[in-house]
């Protein structure tokens, strides 16, 4: 065989490949603004997390488009162009998702990316949008590294990042609980439950130095049989157990100990357990502590907004929004606002328009899309409302949003787990001040910033 | 009561559930050759099957109605009737999906490289955790009743669900009615000869081909009952497969792979020496199972009942 | 295809990758840089397969690789791709050459096993790491290559691109110098006889000893690479199913030429991708049936496809 041939042979059966796929891309839509949407359709990850906010993005694009949203976002889709949602999966890993991110911009040709769950995908996208220059929107992932590390142009994250959950949660705690003398943790053997834990014990030592660490488990990612954790929590004999557990582990975590008595002997704050609440039912005890990373799921105040979406979400899904839903919601919500904001500047400069000449250029330029970069000018420190309430785009150079938390206990009342007891921590308790390192302003006190 | 005893609980505890798990891959591996990933996928199976049919059983009110029938002392029949409907999910899943995978697919791989197969039931596992995905969704299923029916029992400081002892003892009988069906019985002697010399047993007139299908069925019914048995303590949810089947490869591979004891010995190991990491060092659980294998496969390259000196299954 | 035509194969192909190179969109570039760096790895665990061995923790040198090129930065404040690399392929073969001594003793499911544990320790031992971010890992920039600065520039991901597809073709054509060498053709015969090979006075152990860290330094060369092109690295790099991944190719592709890796890789990455694009629930399922129906029909892998119309012509 001739080398050539080898090669067109070679290159024939790859293009072959890309050739089969290629054809079934879905035509460009003239007028509708394309939006990449990634969250976990398979994996652990997916039941509490990526499907709910799969669901929501999927009503709210449907009742944005129609219009029927309540005001100020009762404009179709965004500013009158409809919105398309190409939807892909963040199972795989880090390395996966930057191919995925760089397919999807320069493949999907999608306008803005709402997505990413995971933090670690969070962290390795980033500066991928940066360099592709496609504006994209972390909508559900936690870590403060992302723009405590790094400042971004292109990135936003519409969600306030999981330093409140340690400090709201033990803020609520001691509340609860002011002689508190011991506590032990069981926290996942990975990134979050490291932080989760890390967090909460500086902010213990600083808003109570004298309670004492019992013992700290760290069960694997997954692990299914917390038996021996029990009996270790069991016997340490903490008045509180702290848990970032969530999804299945933590469903796992609690069918075991229940009938092990252990929440007889201790109480329990679950930082992460809202999107499980309602399937925990007759296997959480009286009096557990949940937070939500902000107001959201059974925690959002009443407003026509909380409204709209608990009743598109319950008619899509069947059952309450939770917090990724409320995460997603916020994320499509504020892009829709710096969208509409930034359309409405070009207008109103090209209104006075004395010059007679070139009138109907600009006239086009100027009710044309937004470009990019204004949308980002009228994103960054954006205050908008959400379903939860007002968030403010105020952290990371204006790109990371800061919300007030919510912490409750739980009473479950006729088959139906409710939270009682709630208190609403506004954003200077539990958030710190632009420029500040999230665990050096644990460790310095807590002191309120300006906002 | 003393952490040592909690130990020693705790971890043979879990080794009857590590024992449950692995014994179908071990058995499987030890007539066929084949170290089956799909194993995973059938844990998986069998842990939805249970969690559909037998929460379909409770949310109906079967439980309740069959409690009424035969009225009060008498609740021990409505439980081992609960009990009777899971394990009807996992011998439900070993039937359909067992001559399904062994006569669709593994049949026409027979011969092939080892490590082949290995990827060919890679394959497989990929395929059916998708396919899992496709029937169930991603939602998580609950199973909780049977995990509290049986009461629990305190020792010193602490409480077990006697759940905890129906696993032990089902670990129990499934060794003990493999190990007597291996050595007692007429099937058993051909198995051994089977897995002895696989083309002399052929010459005798041995059906080697029925006696794949079989082993491989059996074996498919074994990794399901052990999702059957879990589900009740876990939310049964996608992935679950992939997190198991790693922890039965190293069951199967620190017992020597194919050995019967072995696994039940490695089970036990790996179970004592997790109870101790989580009690006195919890940073070291994540690696335990791995570092317990390297130390056992450096000491014994061949684990720890190898070839030479026991027979396999 | 004999060696003089795989040569000129090869060199055309790297001059038509990099001519072409600025003129493909965005993702089919970065498409072409992850799949030279997958087939650098798969290179390594063909010579592996070669010699009869298949690792199941290859993992281990594609993670310690990007890991040792990424680390320069936090702890020296190096950031020249050349130093970055060539540290990874440094580290990779100190570790392989230490860990050989172990593992050139064992053979089949026992090398493999008993690497994907040593792979696991590496990953439990990164997720304890906080200061390395855990699980969630840190990103990855080379500032410079041979102190000329190409972070943020608009010819940075040609560079990188080219600069991966430069080395894969000089691994590529090292590998085909050494595999028609003696040495390199004693791979085969160990896998076919070991005794033989004794016999006639040539070393297993060291055969064996030296491909291994020829295939660990070029799964760290490969896992460097990665990182530098993608920005990011996490201890998933270590995790059992990203050595499966490896095995999966080197399967899919066939081992009968050093162009099969390369050739495997980017076919498995479009599969890949496209499957993603399409069809999101069941992306994995998409790649089982492949692979099923590559070993059902194509044993030899996909390069088999080639070989064949050889003979017929």
């Amino acid at each position: 065989m001739r080398p050539l041939r080898a090669l067109s042979r070679f290159t024939a059966l790859a293009l072959a490949t890309v050739a089969l796929a290629v054809p079934a891309a879905p035509a460009l839509a003239q007028d509708s603004i394309r939006i990449g949407l990634v969250t976990f359709l398979s994996g652990p990850a997916a039941g509490p997390f990526g499907v709910p906010a799969r669901l929501a993005a999927e009503a709210i694009v449907e009742s944005l488009n129609a219009g029927k949203a309540p005001s100020p976002y009762n404009a179709k889709g965004f500013g009158g162009s409809p919105i398309e949602l190409v939807v892909i999966d963040e199972a795989g890993g880090a390395t996966k998702q930057v191919a995925e991110f760089r397919n999807l911009i320069s493949r999907q040709n999608v306008d803005f990316v709402v997505g990413y769950i995971s933090s670690g995908d969070c962290l390795a996208i980033a500066p991928v949008a940066e360099e592709l220059k496609r504006l994209t929107v972390l909508f559900d992932c936690g870590t403060p590294r992302v723009f405590e590390e790094a400042s971004y142009k292109y990135v936003f994250r519409t969600r306030a990042h999981a330093t409140m959950d340690a400090v709201a949660g033990a803020r609520y705690l001691l509340e609860q609980r002011p002689d508190l003398g011991a506590y032990a943790g069981i926290n996942q053997n990975y990134a979050w439950g490291h932080d989760s834990w890390a967090d909460w014990t500086a902010v213990m030592s600083v808003l109570k130095p004298e309670a004492k660490v019992t013992t700290s488990q760290m069960p694997k990612f997954g692990a299914g049989q917390y038996g021996a954790e029990i009996s270790a929590l069991m016997q340490s004999g903490p008045e509180v157990i702290h848990s970032s557990l969530w999804g299945g582990d933590l469903e796992a975590f609690m069918l075991q100990a229940t009938p092990r008595g252990l929440f007889k002997r201790s109480g329990l704050v679950l930082v992460a357990g809202e999107p499980n609440l309602h399937r925990l039912v007759g296997n959480v005890p009286d009096g557990t502590i949940v937070g939500a990373r902000g107001p959201h799921g059974v925690f959002a105040p009443k407003s026509t907004l909380n409204d709209w979406l608990r009743q598109i979400y319950q008619a899509k899904a069947g059952y309450a929004p939770n917090y990724p839903a409320y995460s997603v919601a916020q994320a499509f919500l504020g892009l829709k606002a710096a969208y509409e904001k930034a359309r409405l500047e070009k207008v109103q400069k090209a209104i006075p328009m004395g010059a007679n000449r070139n009138v109907k250029e600009e006239m086009e330029k100027a009710y044309g899309r937004p470009t990019t970069e204004e949308v980002i000018a009228a994103f960054e420190g954006l205050t908008f409302d959400g379903p939860s309430g007002k968030v403010m785009m105020k952290l990371g150079k204006g790109h990371q949003a800061v919300q007030g938390t919510a912490y409750g206990m739980t009473r479950t009342v006729g088959g139906e787990v409710r939270l009682e007891n709630i208190k609403y921590y506004p954003v200077e308790q539990v958030q710190p001040p632009e420029g500040v390192n999230s665990l050096d302003w644990i460790k310095g006190g807590l002191k309120p910033g300006k906002w | 009561m003393s952490q040592l005893l909690a130990v020693l609980i705790d971890g043979l505890i879990y080794a009857s559930w590590l024992f449950i798990i692995a014994v179908g891959l071990t058995l499987i591996y030890g007539v066929m050759k084949i170290l089956n990933i799909a194993h995973g996928s059938l844990y998986s199976l069998g842990a939805y099957a249970a969690a559909s049919l037998a929460g379909y059983w409770f949310s109906q009110g079967y439980f309740d109605a069959t409690v009424a029938h035969f009225g009060p002392g008498y609740e021990a029949i409505a439980i081992v009737a609960s009990y009777g409907v899971m394990a009807l999910a996992a011998v439900l899943v070993g039937l359909v999906a067992g001559p399904l995978i062994e006569r669709g697919i593994l049949r026409f791989m027979y011969g092939k490289d080892e490590i082949v197969l290995v990827l060919v039931t890679y394959a497989l596992f990929l395929i059916l955790e998708d396919m899992i995905k496709l029937v169930w969704g991603v939602d998580p299923y609950f199973l909780y009743q049977p995990y509290g029916l049986l009461g629990s029992f305190d020792i010193g400081d602490l409480t077990y669900p006697n759940y905890n002892l129906l696993l032990f003892a089902v670990a129990v009988i499934i060794g003990a009615v493999l190990a007597w069906v291996l050595a007692r019985t007429r099937q058993g002697k051909i198995l051994l000869a089977v897995i002895h010399d696989r083309e002399m047993a052929a010459a005798q007139g041995i059906n080697v081909g029925l006696v794949y299908f079989v082993t491989f069925t059996v074996g498919a019914m074994l990794g399901a009952l052990g999702g059957a048995l879990t589900a009740p303590m876990i939310s049964v949810q996608p992935g679950i497969g992939a997190e198991t089947i790693v922890l039965a490869f190293a069951v199967v591979v620190i017992g020597g792979l194919g050995s019967l004891p072995g696994a039940a010995l490695a089970a036990i190991l790996v179970g004592l020496v997790r109870a101790a990491a989580v009690h006195y060092r919890p940073e070291l659980d994540l690696f335990s199972v791995y570092l317990v294998m390297a130390i056992v496969l450096i000491a014994r390259p061949k684990g720890l009942f190898s070839t030479q000196e026991v027979r396999k299954i | 295809m004999s060696r003089d035509r795989t040569v000129n194969v090869l060199t055309v192909m790297l001059v038509v990758l990099l001519a072409s190179g600025p003129f493909l969109p965005r993702w089919a570039m970065f498409l072409s840089t992850v799949s030279l760096c997958y087939g650098t790895v798969v290179l390594g665990m063909m010579l592996l397969m070669r010699t009869g061995l298949v690792s199941f923790g290859h993992g281990l040198y594609y993670c310690l690789g990007a890991y040792a090129a990424g680390t320069l930065q936090p702890f020296f404040g190096i950031t020249e791709m050349s130093i970055m690399i060539g540290a990874a392929v440094a580290v990779t073969g100190a570790v392989s050459a230490l860990l050989a001594l172990l593992l050139r003793k064992y053979r089949d499911i026992f090398f493999a096993m008993l690497s994907l544990a040593f792979s696991m320790i590496l990953y439990g031992l990164l997720v304890k790491t906080s200061a390395l971010g855990s699980t969630d890992g840190f990103n990855v920039t080379a500032e410079t290559l041979f102190g000329v600065r190409i972070a943020g520039t608009a010819y940075e991901r040609y560079l990188i691109f080219a600069v991966t597809a430069f080395l894969a073709w000089i691994c590529a054509m090292g590998m085909l110098r050494y595999l028609g060498s003696h040495r390199g053709r004693l791979a085969e015969a160990v896998r076919d006889n070991e005794l033989r090979v004794e016999y006639m006075g040539a070393s297993v152990a060291n055969t064996i000893h030296v491909n291994y860290v020829v295939s660990a330094m070029l799964a760290g060369l490969g896992g460097s690479l990665m990182a530098i092109s993608v920005g990011h690295i996490d201890p998933e790099m270590a995790y059992w199913t990203t050595s499966g991944e490896f095995v999966f190719i080197t399967i899919l592709a066939g081992t009968g030429n050093v162009l099969a890796p390369f050739l495997g890789a980017a076919i498995f990455e479009t599969i890949r991708s496209f499957a993603y694009e399409y069809s999101p629930n069941t992306w994995q399922m998409a790649l089982g049936i492949t692979m099923l129906l590559v070993i059902m029909f194509l044993p030899g892998g996909l390069w088999s496809l080639f070989a064949r119309t050889r003979k017929a012509g």
